[in-house]
C-alpha cells in the first residue's frame, strides 16, 4: 500500500467518505406526527446530522444516518417527544 | 573563506542556524540551552539571519508554531532541554506523524525531580520513540556541522523526518571550544534552499495531519519505521558529501570507531564522554576499542552488530538509566541487536554521570578496569560508576 507521506489528503472534502454512522449503538427515530418544527434537534446535533426540506408550508425533519453517531442528545432536547432511540440491530 | 573562532557550542549552534538560512524560529529558553535563543534571537535581530523569530509562552508553543510553519515549507529551527523537552512530548509526535523536517538542538539535562540543571541524556532517551531522529555529537564542532547535515537529512524525500540533534548541556553548550565557521558559498553548494513537494497553499488546498481511521494509521506508522531505515543510508550520504565539500566528517555518519582494531574490549558509548575515553585509550590502555554511537535513532543495528562482532566485552556506558528494567536504554539495545549474532559478547551497562556527575579520567579507568575483570566470579552487569 503506497500512502502520501504523513497521511496527506489532497482531495477536499473527502471527510464525507468516511460514514461514521457505524459508531451508532441506537438510532433517533423522528415522528413527524408530533414534531413542532422548532428546530431544536437541528440546533443541538453535534454532528450535523439532522437533515431538514421544506413540503409546502411544513419544514420535515430527518436523520443522515451516515454520520449519526446515536448520541441522543436531539431525543433529549426535542419538546415535543418526537424523537425516540432505538436500538440498532444487525 | 572558513574562519576559525573559539566558543561556546551554543554560539556554534547558531552559527550553524545562520549558515542555513532559517525561515523561521521559535524557542523558549531554558537552561543550559539559552545561549541558543539569545545568540540566534540577536542574529535575526542584526538581520544576520533573514528569519521570523515567535516569541512564545512555552516550549509546546513553540514546536507547535515549527510545526505550522514548516507545514507551509519554511526551513526551521527550535531548541530545548529536559523540562522543556517534556513540555514538547505532543508535539514531537505530530511534527514526525506529519513527516516533517523540523531540525531542533537539544541540550541534553536531567529531569526533575529532583531539580537539576546539570547534563545527562535522560530527556532526549525518554523521547526515543516519537519518531524523531537523534544524532548524539561529540564536540562544538560536531554540534555545527550536524546541525547542518540535519537539514539535509530531514529534507531528503527519502526520509522527511524531523531531527533533533542531541549535545551534552554545559559539557558542550558552555564549553569553549575551536570551531570552524564554514563558507556560507560552501554551505549553499552543500544546503540548497528547501523546496517541499507538498505543503500548505490556499491556491492548492489540502488537509495536513488529518484523522487516520483504523483502516489506515496503522500502514502511516509503518511508513514511519521505513523512512527510518531509509535514514540510515541518507545519514551516511551526507556524511560523505559533507566530508567533500568541508573536509571533515563523523565516523560513518552513524558510528564512529577508534582504536577498534583487534579490540577484544569495547566500550560503547553516547555523546561528548567519548573524547574522555579516546584519551585515556590513547595514553593507557591501547587494547581496548571504543565505539562511539552518532546515530541513536535510527539504530544502526549492522553497524553495531559489525563492529562488536569480535569483542569479547563490551561496556556501554550512557548518563541514563530504564527505572524498572535497571540498565541504560543503549546497553539494552545494544544487547538486543546482538541477539542471534552468532558469538555473543558479554555485555555491561554502566549508568554514570546523571544530574551532572562529573565523567572524570578516574571514572573512565574504572569502567575499563571492570570491562577487563567482566569474567571473574561475580562480576555483575549493571554497573554505577561513581554511586556513593
Amino acid at each position: 500500500m503506497t500512502l502520501p507521506p504523513g497521511g496527506v489528503i489532497r482531495e477536499m472534502g473527502s471527510t464525507r467518505k468516511s460514514r461514521t454512522g457505524g459508531w451508532r449503538s441506537e438510532r433517533p427515530i423522528i415522528d413527524m406526527e408530533k414534531c413542532i418544527e422548532c428546530g431544536s434537534c437541528w440546533i443541538f446535533c453535534p454532528d450535523n446530522s439532522i437533515l431538514v426540506r421544506v413540503e409546502g408550508s411544513r419544514r420535515i425533519y430527518s436523520v443522515d444516518y451516515d454520520f449519526c453517531k446515536g448520541c441522543g442528545i436531539c431525543a433529549n432536547e426535542c419538546p415535543s417527544g418526537a424523537i425516540t432511540m432505538v436500538l440498532e440491530e444487525k | 573563506m572558513p574562519k576559525w573562532d573559539v566558543m561556546h557550542g551554543s554560539r556554534a549552534v547558531a552559527e550553524a542556524v545562520r549558515l542555513a538560512g532559517v525561515d523561521v524560529i521559535a524557542a523558549y529558553p531554558i537552561t543550559p540551552q539559552t545561549h541558543i535563543v539569545e545568540d540566534t534571537a540577536k542574529m535575526v535581530a542584526d538581520g544576520e539571519i533573514k528569519a521570523e523569530y515567535v516569541k512564545v509562552e512555552s516550549e509546546h508553543s513553540a514546536m507547535s508554531v515549527v510545526i505550522g510553519a514548516c507545514g507551509t515549507g519554511a526551513r526551521v529551527f527550535t531548541a530545548t532541554s529536559s523540562q522543556g523537552l517534556a513540555l514538547m512530548f505532543e508535539m514531537l509526535f505530530v511534527a514526525s506523524g506529519m513527516r516533517l523536517p523540523v531540525v531542533m538542538v537539544n541540550a541534553n539535562r536531567a529531569l526533575s525531580a529532583p531539580i537539576s540543571i546539570w547534563n545527562d541524556q535522560q530527556d532526549s532517551i525518554s523521547v526515543r520513540d516519537s519518531g524523531w531522529i537523534q544524532l548524539y555529537v561529540e564536540t562544538n564542532q560536531e554540534a555545527l556541522d550536524t546541525t547542518l547535515m540535519a537539514y539535509r537529512i530531514a529534507e531528503d524525500e527519502r526520509v522527511q523526518l524531523p531531527v533533533m540533534i542531541c549535545m551534552d548541556g554545559f559539557v558542550l553548550t558552555h564549553t569553549v571550544e575551536p570551531v570552524e565557521i564554514p563558507d556560507e558559498e560552501d554551505v549553499k553548494r552543500f544546503l540548497p534552499p528547501y523546496r517541499p513537494k507538498v505543503y500548505l497553499d490556499p491556491r492548492d488546498p489540502m488537509a495536513l495531519g488529518p484523522i487516520a481511521f483504523p483502516n489506515i494509521y496503522m500502514e502511516l506508522r509503518n511508513e514511519q519505521q521505513k523512512a527510518m531505515e531509509q535514514a540510515l543510508d541518507v545519514i551516511r550520504k551526507v556524511n560523505d558529501e559533507f566530508k567533500e565539500v568541508f573536509g571533515r566528517g563523523y565516523g560513518n555518519g552513524l558510528v564512529e570507531e577508534f582504536n577498534m582494531d583487534g579490540a577484544e574490549t569495547v566500550i560503547v558509548t553516547i555523546g561528548s564522554v567519548a573524547g574522555t575515553f579516546k584519551d585515556v585509550i590513547e595514553e593507557e590502555h591501547p587494547d581496548v576499542g571504543l565505539l562511539r554511537v552518532k546515530s541513536f535513532r535510527p539504530l544502526p543495528k549492522d553497524d553495531l552488530r559489525r563492529a562488536l562482532s569480535k569483542a569479547k566485552v563490551v561496556g556501554v556506558l550512557e548518563k541514563d538509566v530504564s527505572i524498572g528494567l535497571g540498565k541504560g536504554a543503549l546497553a539494552s539495545e545494544v544487547r538486543d541487536v546482538m541477539y542471534g549474532a552468532g558469538r555473543q559478547p558479554r555485555i555491561l551497562s554502566f549508568i554514570a554521570g546523571l544530574g551532572g556527575r562529573d565523567i572524570g579520567i578516574d571514572s573512565v579507568r574504572e569502567v575499563i578496569s571492570r570491562c577487563k575483570k567482566a569474567h571473574e566470579d561475580g562480576a555483575g552487569d549493571v554497573h554505577w560508576i561513581d554511586l556513593k
